[in-house]
């Protein structure tokens, strides 16, 4: 009995070791059984071009690990996100999803102040501040009405701000579509979590685990119908999935790069507001 | 004697201030015009949208929209990239009637899914030789999704050539699945019609 208790509450940190080993051993087996993509002939010139471009050189092996994904997705996580759409009405959700958000504000803060963007650590700051209180423990995202919107953000952005390229495509187990900077961002992400070291013990882990299943739960739920669209309608999901990744984060990049709200506050004098004809265009 | 001078002050006033104000309104015509004719293009779908009957009443109602709206052929053409020039003019033309079809249909059913939409136009810019409308989209349950419209010749012609929804460009992603469909079956354009012909043998594809 006491040595049953004492194996349930690893660490989450621990156990993600563990999982992160397993997909390092499968990715090497991975590798040495598919392969690396061959290259076009030198003498195709746009053939070449669009291969670089294209930067998947581990294409087969990351193809591999799509059709395990995919097979694992279609079978568990798409039928539990259907289930947990069916079941929960969407009020119920959208307050599941205010409270995850919520509870990754310390990941969100760090990562806003490590890109140096004052405004969106402000808006961070500012939303956890009134939806921890106002927003009834977060249930509510009162924050989005007031004038703090949400922003996604990660180390993966964290270090494309910094300069960092995105590197050659990965598909990885569990992580799905990525690259090594953003493989590494998410590993930094989970270190950089507080909810990750805080604690030990049996409500810990267990507490630990709902939030990684609800977050999954909440995040399938959400792109059940994309997902199902561009698997109908893809000729080559795998590259349709590739190409969208890749654009989506290349968006949120530019957006993280744009965003140079001033600083000054509203009772301040503004700085003088641009020309008419500027701000015309 | 101050009458004189006051009108003097008023017409001098307004002959500097109508360069000033005709200035931006002539720059941002085009712009102008790329917005209207977004949202006037918005309308009609959605409208023909919410009209309901069966996909086939749908695709018949939005099918000539689109055809006039959409710069199909140039989009066909970019999306097959580097295998227009060697495709036959034979297989271009089986190819870009598929394509016709196969948007149609994909805008169709992704329509279908999407009730109550309410779609805002917000601003205009040019970028490169088009104009980029924005608009926000908003379905119920779901947070506001930005959709850019590509417009091009909004002056005198205007056409959609890109639909860019939270970032991602419908052409560039269609372009990247054909041109990897394409390296995977021996860049035979054939394959590809036939993959195209299947898809929109499939129900409701």
């Amino acid at each position: 009995m006491d040595a049953d208790l004492r194996s349930l509450p690893v660490p989450t940190a621990v156990l993600l070791a563990r999982i992160w080993r397993l997909c390092l051993f499968a990715g090497l087996l991975a590798v040495v059984l598919a392969g690396c993509a061959t290259p076009p002939p030198a003498d195709d010139p746009d053939a070449v071009a669009e291969f670089k471009q294209t930067n998947d050189p581990l294409e087969p092996t990351n193809r591999v690990f799509y059709a395990i994904n995919n097979g694992l997705d279609t079978v568990i996580l798409r039928p539990a996100a259907q289930a947990y759409r069916f079941v929960l009405p969407a009020k119920v959700r959208t307050s599941i999803h205010n409270v995850l958000s919520n509870v990754g504000t310390p990941v969100q803060l760090s990562n806003d102040v490590l890109q140096g963007k004052p405004r969106r650590a402000g808006d961070t700051t500012m939303r956890f501040l009134i939806n921890s209180s106002v927003g009834v423990l977060s249930l509510f995202d009162v924050a989005t009405d007031w004038g703090y919107p949400n922003h996604d953000t990660d180390f993966g952005l964290t270090l494309a701000n910094w300069g960092v390229p995105d590197g050659p495509f990965l598909f990885l187990p569990v992580l799905g579509p990525t690259g090594p900077r953003d493989a590494v961002g998410f590993g930094v992400d989970i270190a950089m979590d507080p909810f990750t070291w805080v604690g030990k013990g049996t409500a810990v882990t267990v507490l630990n685990w709902t939030r990684f299943g609800l977050n999954a739960l909440d995040t399938r739920e959400r792109f059940l119908d994309p997902i199902d669209q561009i698997k109908k309608t893809a000729l080559d999901p795998y590259a349709t999935f590739r190409s969208l990744y890749r654009q989506h984060r290349q968006g949120e990049i530019k957006e993280l790069h744009d965003d140079n709200r001033a600083t000054v506050p509203v009772w301040f004098s503004q700085p003088a507001p641009a020309p008419a004809q500027t701000q015309a265009r | 004697m101050a009458m004189p001078n006051r009108r003097a002050f008023l017409i001098s006033y307004f002959s500097l201030m109508v360069p000033v104000l005709a200035g931006p309104a002539a720059a941002q015509g085009a712009g102008d015009r790329a917005a209207a004719f977004v949202k006037s293009t918005a309308d009609r779908i959605l409208g023909a949208m919410r009209g309901g009957g069966t996909v086939e009443d749908r695709r018949r109602v939005i099918g000539p929209i689109i055809d006039k709206a959409i710069d199909v052929d140039g989009i066909a053409r970019f999306c097959l990239g580097r295998f227009w020039r060697t495709a036959s003019p034979d297989q271009q033309k089986r190819y870009t009637e598929l394509f016709h079809q196969v948007l149609i249909g994909n805008i169709t059913s992704k329509l279908g899914e999407y009730q109550e939409v309410r779609l805002t136009v917000g601003r205009s810019q040019p970028r490169d030789d088009s104009d980029v409308v924005s608009t926000t989209i908003e379905r119920s349950n779901n947070p506001p999704t930005t959709v850019e419209w590509v417009v091009s010749d909004a002056a005198r012609d205007p056409k959609v050539i890109d639909v860019i929804a939270e970032g991602t460009s419908l052409r560039l992603t269609q372009r990247s699945d054909y041109a990897a469909y394409l390296t995977r079956n021996n860049n035979d354009v054939d394959a590809l019609i036939n993959a195209m012909r299947q898809q929109l043998a499939q129900p409701n594809g």
